[in-house]
């Protein structure tokens, strides 16, 4: 017996497959700005453009597409624009988002029943054309964020060298928003608009226990991505549970089981860290009365003492004193 | 091509509403080390940042190479080396990763890496004397090899004109040592350089002229005062000479000369 002798249970997988592979590659990015929930709130604006949908009687996704780009270029505006009151112009956007989603729904005369098909997935229900608009959506997803992976990269780690170097550092953010945008709707029919961030962020933290590199990260969590989608879509054919949820939770399974290992590679990378002599071989006399001008050792990364960083210069506590380098010797601070 | 490298002409910023830089008027010619100096708020970081098009004027004009800012575009000429605590960010990334970055303008968006980009990468990362760090994260560095692998970064691109702020803030004698002997063989290339500074420290020797920035004017403008690359005073030295403010009772920065001969300060 085979799960590939149903065509739907193929569309399933088909659409679960580009939506593993899509939606940690941009979830990758916005890990890296600190934006982790970005995806969240643009899931939630896309209820009103599938509830648009639903009153026009246009396609749901094209008008969650449409409306979401639109959601994710405000955010992208308000959060540049830095207003300290960011965050909560943000939150104003996600609620207004599900709010008008759900009355809109209800005008359109549509149940609660159909909305949550978009909410939380129902990925054996999509039809072939879905699948070619998840497979080309995805795709376009896949190939900018990968093939522009240095640009996005030095963008996201530092704006201002991104901008001293020629980046148009605007483009290249108004990218990363759109690409979530279309990315949160693409994995809409798999895993549910409120569930989507999940798949966008869950894989990247759980690559990240075991990367040193970006690139690396990327497409481990790639790779995590479409084993949880593929895993939860099989699993729940065969226990008949949500598809949506069983995804999110094989990540988080995933990343529960990366993370001993992770805690155990950070734990051996302080280990062999060089460390130095711990006790100080010289005695304090000699530091400072006899030879002002030459410290006995020199102070520094590997010195043993630990450092405290104190204004513009870095001290180091040495036998309860402590050191600034000053000049060609040490002053106490 | 005897444009100088940067030029600032009657140059004026306001950073909300409040007048941050006032009839700046600087020429740095090529080769030029130029050190900027001043107290925390005189705008000596702003001053690059501006040369750097990072902060709008509101009057004057900046010019880089002999065009004017808004028209610049080779950028591959220009190596910033900014200032920060730290090059960590949210995801992973391995020193040689954040170096590679230094390239990028000088490469086109999906051609990826050449050959001659990944020999200066490898350059670069030895030059700071991080080889057997390339292939570990930033983040378990220490904060000295942190900010080597900015200039790294920097040096990457083979800049025509490093502008750095601060490059040795919070950096241990052993870090700086190394960044001052990579300066030097920049230099010996006939790179033109402009940092900001607290004090200059190991990169004294190679600078060959001090800008002392005061209230967001330029208030020196000349070679560097021995005074200037040695915070020792000469004489009568001790060790608990920190000055400290009469109410607060924190140590006062010692930011140049010029500050020293204050009494006081507003």
């Amino acid at each position: 017996m085979s799960l590939l002798t149903y065509d739907f249970m193929i569309r399933a997988l088909l659409g679960a497959l580009f939506t593993g592979l899509a939606a940690p590659a941009v979830g990758t990015y916005l890990v890296q700005r600190r934006l982790a929930l970005m995806g969240d709130g643009i899931g939630h604006i896309a209820v009103t453009g599938v509830a648009l949908g639903l009153l026009t009687g246009t396609s749901p996704t094209v008008t969650a597409v449409i409306v979401a780009v639109i959601g994710a270029v405000v955010m992208e505006a308000i959060r540049t624009s830095g207003r300290t009151s960011g965050d909560v112009a943000l939150a104003l956007l996600f609620y207004g988002g599900i709010a008008g989603g759900v009355l809109i729904t209800g005008l359109a005369g549509q149940s609660a029943a159909t909305l949550n098909t978009y909410l939380f997935g129902s990925i054996t229900t999509i039809s072939t054309s879905d699948v070619w608009v998840t497979a080309v959506l995805a795709l376009v997803v896949v190939v900018l964020a990968v093939g522009l992976s240095p640009q996005l990269f030095t963008v996201s780690q530092d704006q201002e060298f991104a901008r001293v170097a020629g980046l148009n550092v605007r483009f290249y953010n108004l990218l990363v928003s759109v690409l979530a945008a279309v990315t949160v709707t693409v994995a809409m029919r798999t895993v549910g608009l409120l569930l989507v961030s999940a798949l966008m962020v869950v894989p990247v933290a759980t690559s990240q226990q075991v990367t040193r590199g970006f690139r690396a990260t990327l497409f481990a969590a790639m790779a995590l991505g479409t084993l949880a989608s593929l895993g939860g879509v099989s699993v729940s054919a065969f226990v008949d549970a949500q598809p949506g949820a069983t995804i999110v939770l094989l990540a988080l399974a995933l990343f529960v089981a990366a993370y001993p290992v992770g805690v155990w590679l950070r734990r051996r990378e302080r280990l062999a860290a060089p460390f130095t002599e711990q006790g100080d071989p010289f005695p304090l006399a000699d530091e400072h009365t006899e030879v002002p001008e030459t410290h006995a050792h020199e102070h520094g990364e590997a010195c043993g003492h630990p450092a405290v960083p104190h204004g513009d210069h870095v001290d180091y506590v040495h036998d309860g004193h402590r050191h600034a380098v000053h000049g060609g010797h040490y002053d106490e601070h | 091509m005897n444009d100088p490298v940067v030029t600032v002409s009657d140059g004026a910023v306001e950073l909300g509403g409040r007048p941050v830089l006032r009839g700046i008027d600087l020429a740095v010619r090529r080769g030029e080390v130029v050190a900027v100096l001043g107290a925390n708020g005189s705008g000596k970081s702003t001053l690059v940042r501006t040369v750097l098009g990072l902060v709008p004027t509101s009057r004057g004009e900046v010019r880089l190479f002999g065009t004017p800012l808004e028209d610049f575009h080779d950028w591959h000429r220009v190596g910033f080396v900014p200032q920060r605590v730290g090059a960590a960010s949210g995801v992973p990334a391995t020193v040689r990763e954040v170096v590679a970055s230094g390239r990028l303008s000088r490469r086109r968006p999906f051609v990826p890496s050449k050959r001659g980009d990944r020999e200066a990468v490898e350059a670069a990362i030895d030059a700071v004397g991080l080889r057997e760090k390339a292939r570990d994260g930033v983040a378990t560095l220490s904060g000295g090899q942190q900010q080597r692998v900015l200039i790294a970064r920097a040096l990457a691109g083979a800049p025509d004109l490093l502008v750095l702020d601060e490059p040795t803030a919070g950096v241990d004698v052993h870090s700086q040592q190394a960044f001052a002997d990579a300066l030097a063989t920049l230099v010996a290339r006939g790179a033109t350089i402009v940092l900001v500074a607290h004090e200059l420290g190991p990169l004294g020797p190679l600078v060959d002229r001090a800008v002392v920035m005061r209230d967001g004017r330029v208030a020196y403008d000349g070679p560097p005062i021995d005074a200037f690359t040695d915070a020792d005073p000469p004489h009568g030295h001790d060790h608990h000479h920190v000055e400290r403010d009469l109410h607060t009772g924190d140590p006062l920065p010692v930011a140049s000369p010029l500050d020293r001969a204050r009494e006081e300060r507003p």
